[in-house]
């Protein structure tokens, strides 16, 4: 059994070892198996604080989170745009300064800017873990994925998945392509020109059409949200055209199911622009299974990483 | 085990004495239990493996009783103060109702009974057992709370500074029990 080094933080996948990767997927399994019982509380996190410091609207991660924290004991205190003195005017740096009066031992933090994650880590002793920033990284969201296609597929390597939409506005798409490549999985991608990253990542092969993501056989097919609220310019014409050309429509769910792969979606799903009711109903939708892996996933990362707040 | 300087093993018990004194347990748990239904439940990792051989020798008589596992990592009362060390867990699994049951717990050593706490409040968040008892294959002593076997293999004294260490087949490819002093 290899030593793992303990971690604080986890801001990103690109720097996690396949070992740590290992590690909390392996613990993810026992603690998923916690829903099961009548108790689904442990109490590792007894008098500990999560605080959830969400500068983005987020129901679901959020929720996760606290949902994972809560089974665990631990204390969560949720710190959202709208209420808090981020309107305000305050600094970072001041909010920091504010948020390590209050001791937390573990900072969950999504924000709009790429980083802000790893500054706020520099200057706490607490564990801070990205829950999405700007267009960089959402790691938690990563991990849940890779659980979620290696439990219907345990021998996951060489299989193929491909991602369809808007990669370029997609932290998802980023987390995610990057550990199934970790994994030896391999990592297609779909989307409207413009929204396909030039050369990043390369190790992602780009399709043309729907015909060529079902010639290549991907074993998943993971659809991004169309990100409404992230679009900066005419980056597509229309949201139809968008259902047009990269939606799952039932001419493509007949093709998927005949391939028998799987579907994945981060969600929220925009119904009607990404996947029409229809294709929500499919058998092998691992949507709702993605949002159970999360919270058992952020209880194994939770139960990981070790804040420096008990030194003293 | 390679020791260094200042680590002295010596053995405590060859494997023919784990074997009897494992069928010494299984005996007693029989004689406690009869023909009532109990269940018996190992405490990872070793606790496992003793459970399930008293189940062996039990079922080699007749007497058949479900086995569960407890991983009680999660339940552990020095989880600020493992420091470098990552747990890796494993899944519990109660394999039947254990509400109204009479469970045995086993667990290879007892030593300070901390363990025993944590396994207690694990199992009670499967449900409500009717009974629990407990079986080890050692007591070194030392206890730091009110817990006390039920069942004890072998009773050895040991000083604070030792270290006692259960060694099966099915774990590690060897059998003994293993005093190792630093």
């Amino acid at each position: 059994m290899s030593e793992l080094k303990p971690r604080k933080d986890l801001l990103d996948i690109e720097s996690l070892g396949l070992d740590e990767i290992e590690y909390v997927l392996g613990n993810a399994v026992p603690f998923k198996q916690l829903f099961q019982r009548s108790v689904k509380k442990v109490p590792t996190l007894r008098g500990k604080t999560v605080l959830n410091l969400f500068y983005e609207p987020s129901t679901r991660t959020s929720s996760s989170f606290e949902v994972a924290a809560n089974r665990m004991s631990a204390d969560v205190t949720n710190f959202s745009v709208s209420s808090s003195s981020i309107v305000k005017g305050e600094s970072l740096l001041d909010t920091i300064e504010t948020l390590q009066a209050m001791q937390s031992d573990y900072i969950v933090i999504r924000h709009q800017a790429a980083g802000v994650p790893n500054i706020v880590a520099k200057h706490t002793g607490a564990s801070v873990i990205n829950a999405g920033d700007g267009y960089h990284a959402h790691p938690t969201q990563a991990l849940l994925d890779s659980m979620t296609f290696r439990e219907v597929h345990p021998d996951y390597a060489g299989k193929r998945i491909a991602i369809v939409g808007d990669v370029l506005h997609s932290r998802v798409a980023r987390s995610t392509s990057t550990l199934f490549h970790k994994q030896g999985i391999e990592v297609g991608v779909l989307g409207p020109g413009a929204l396909i990253p030039e050369g990043r990542p390369d190790f992602m092969q780009r399709f043309q059409s729907w015909e060529d993501v079902f010639d290549w056989k991907p074993h998943a097919i993971y659809l991004l949200r169309v990100q409404m609220e992230r679009q900066e310019g005419p980056f597509f014409p229309s949201i139809a055209e968008y259902h047009k050309m990269y939606g799952m429509n039932s001419e493509r769910l007949v093709s998927m199911r005949k391939l028998g792969a799987y579907l994945m979606h981060p969600g929220p799903v925009n119904r009607g622009v990404e996947v029409t009711d229809e294709a929500m109903g499919y058998e092998k939708s691992l949507i709702s299974t993605q949002v159970e892996n999360g919270i058992a996933v952020r209880m194994a990362v939770l139960h990981w990483l070790k804040p420096e707040t008990q030194m003293d | 085990m390679s020791d260094s300087p200042n680590i002295t093993t010596s053995e405590l018990l060859s494997p023919d004495r784990i074997e009897s004194a494992i069928f010494s347990l299984a005996q007693a748990v029989r004689e406690s239990c009869g023909d009532n239904d109990f269940a018996l439940v190992g405490i990872f990792t070793r606790g496992v493996t003793l459970a399930k051989r008293v189940a062996k020798i039990l079922a080699d008589e007749g007497l058949i009783c479900p086995v569960g596992t407890l991983d009680i990592s999660l339940y552990r009362d020095d989880f600020d103060n493992e420091g470098t060390d990552l747990p890796r867990l494993e899944s519990s699994d109660i394999p039947f109702p254990i509400d109204g049951t009479r469970v045995i717990l086993f667990d290879e050593v007892i030593f300070t009974g901390r363990t025993i706490r944590a396994a207690l409040d694990g199992l009670m968040d499967y449900g409500r057992p009717s009974k629990i008892e407990l079986a080890v294959l050692i007591d070194r002593g030392h206890r730091e709370i009110p817990i006390q076997p039920d069942y004890v293999g072998v009773v050895v004294p040991s000083e604070l500074n030792e270290y006692v260490k259960v060694r099966f087949v099915e774990n590690d490819g060897t059998e003994g029990v293993f005093l190792v002093t630093k």
